[in-house]
């Protein structure tokens, strides 16, 4: 959050005056590739059709992902090669740290499928943002985000509902364990508030608003840093150079923010679903 | 985000160019389908392919471990059975070799007990049998001497008394006479001048 909040001081502090055209939510709207089909309204806002560069993202990685862990655990050796092993440690990883470690040895060897894809894929799409030449988080498109976090939301209440029945479920989210009385007047709506209602909102806006913040701050980084040298007298010149460093700094940080957005967003799915298919507490 | 969504809101709503002032949490609705399309075929094809070959490599790996777990165990076991059977054979053929060595000394003891009554027997026969043929070898000796002592007497005697004792009626009755008076003699003797004088 204070990424975004500082990408937008520069416009407050009026640089514009002097020239400098801030990044801001606009270098998000890529145009289609290959020509505009139109445009359509939702929200009561204008979008364009067409394909775009984050849309393509997304099918590579895909197609990425499947084709390196199909390849990676094709070959299904006792004493596995380099490409199996990074394949097999990536795969336990996820179905041991996040399924069955949170899940429990019960119930999680159904659900590794989905935390496994899930985890690849939005780390994939979140490393692209550090990739030369695609350099585009995925998932700073809020729409991407929302389609997986409604997919999550729906699936461990899905989940829940099966097991406890929708009765039983709602229960089970909405009255805390071991409280009677008058309390659970004030407790019940908030318990079920922040387990059915605002779950899939946090889940959401926090890998949104990462992957969007750490690269609106790497564009700031990049240009400011460009226009400083540029376009600006040379006194400015090493402060620009400065930017440029902070740049490097930044983006070795946002690596790490990239994988851990990935395996948070997949760990609270675990979890979530583990709460939805525990028994009484 | 209080500061982010106003701004954003104020700034897609200058309305200057409504393309670049997309409010960007509002969705793009291409996006949501897209993204649930992709995740979801990708998916579908991670649950086909790749999680059953991995599981089914982590199964086979956890088998051939437990495989060769249980096979050293079995083989521990046969080994230990096998010497066991071994010790008990080796326990066996020193009771049996125990047991052949005493039957050994009682036999040896009664085979020389045996023989020891067998050359006893035979050696009381040898003596039976020499003592048998002194006997018989004396009696010959005395009834040849008997003869001998007759002719050689009446000899004698013939020389001292000068006559002729041709006559063989005569003599034999003579001689007869004087044995049986001479045995007759020996028989109230003591029974060893009858010894000496059978020798």
């Amino acid at each position: 959050m204070s990424g975004i909040g500082s990408a937008l001081v520069p416009q407050a502090a009026g640089i514009r005056a002097e020239g400098f055209e801030p990044p801001g939510p606009a270098d998000f709207d890529l145009p289609p590739i290959g020509g505009d089909f139109g445009t359509f309204h939702a929200f009561g806002q204008e979008f364009v059709l067409g394909i775009t560069k984050p849309m393509l993202q997304l099918v590579l990685s895909a197609v990425l992902i499947f084709g390196f862990f199909y390849l990676a655990s094709r070959k299904r050796a006792m004493v596995p090669g380099k490409l199996q092993f990074v394949g097999e440690e990536a795969y336990g990883f996820v179905r041991n740290s996040l399924g069955r470690d949170i899940i429990g040895t019960h119930d999680f060897q159904r659900f590794v499928p989905y935390l496994f894809t899930l985890f690849t894929f939005i780390l994939l799409n979140n490393l692209f943002a550090s990739i030369p030449f695609i350099q585009f988080p995925t998932f700073s498109r809020s729409g991407m985000v929302y389609g997986l976090a409604l997919m999550s939301w729906v699936i461990y209440n899905v989940v829940g509902m099966k097991k406890h029945g929708v009765g039983g479920y709602f229960k089970l989210q909405s009255v805390p364990a071991g409280i009677t009385g008058p309390i659970l007047v004030l407790l019940v709506p908030l318990e079920f508030m922040s387990n059915i209602i605002v779950r899939p909102v946090t889940l959401a806006l926090r890998l949104f608003a990462n992957m969007f913040a750490g690269h609106l701050l790497l564009i700031l980084f990049a240009l400011g840093g460009e226009y400083l040298i540029v376009e600006m007298s040379l006194a400015y010149a090493p402060v620009g150079i400065l930017a440029w460093v902070l740049f490097l700094a930044v983006a070795f940080l946002e690596i790490l923010i990239q994988f851990l957005q990935a395996y948070v967003f997949v760990l609270l799915n675990a979890m979530y679903i583990q709460g939805a298919l525990a028994d009484e507490h | 985000m209080q500061t982010l969504i106003p701004t954003l809101v104020v700034r897609a709503a200058e309305g200057e160019e409504a393309e670049h002032k997309l409010n960007p949490l509002l969705p793009h609705l291409a996006e949501v389908a897209l993204s649930l399309v992709v995740f979801g075929i990708l998916f579908f094809l991670v649950r086909k392919f790749v999680v059953p070959a991995f599981e089914a490599t982590y199964a086979e790996r956890t088998t051939a471990i437990e495989g060769g777990l249980a096979a050293a165990e079995t083989k521990q076991a046969e080994a230990d059975a096998k010497l066991a059977e071994l010790e008990k054979q080796l326990a066996d053929a020193r009771h049996e070799a125990a047991r052949i060595r005493e039957e050994a000394r009682e036999q040896g003891a009664q085979i020389i007990a045996e023989m020891r009554e067998q050359a006893q027997t035979e050696a009381t026969r040898i003596t039976e049998h020499g003592k048998a043929q002194i006997e018989a070898e004396r009696q010959q000796a005395v009834t040849s001497l008997r003869a001998e002592v007759g002719a050689l007497a009446t000899t004698l005697a013939g020389r001292i008394v000068g006559e002729s004792l041709e006559d063989d009626d005569r003599s034999a009755r003579v001689v007869d006479r004087f044995l049986a008076d001479l045995e007759a003699i020996e028989s109230t003797g003591a029974g060893s001048s009858s010894g000496n004088g059978a020798v």
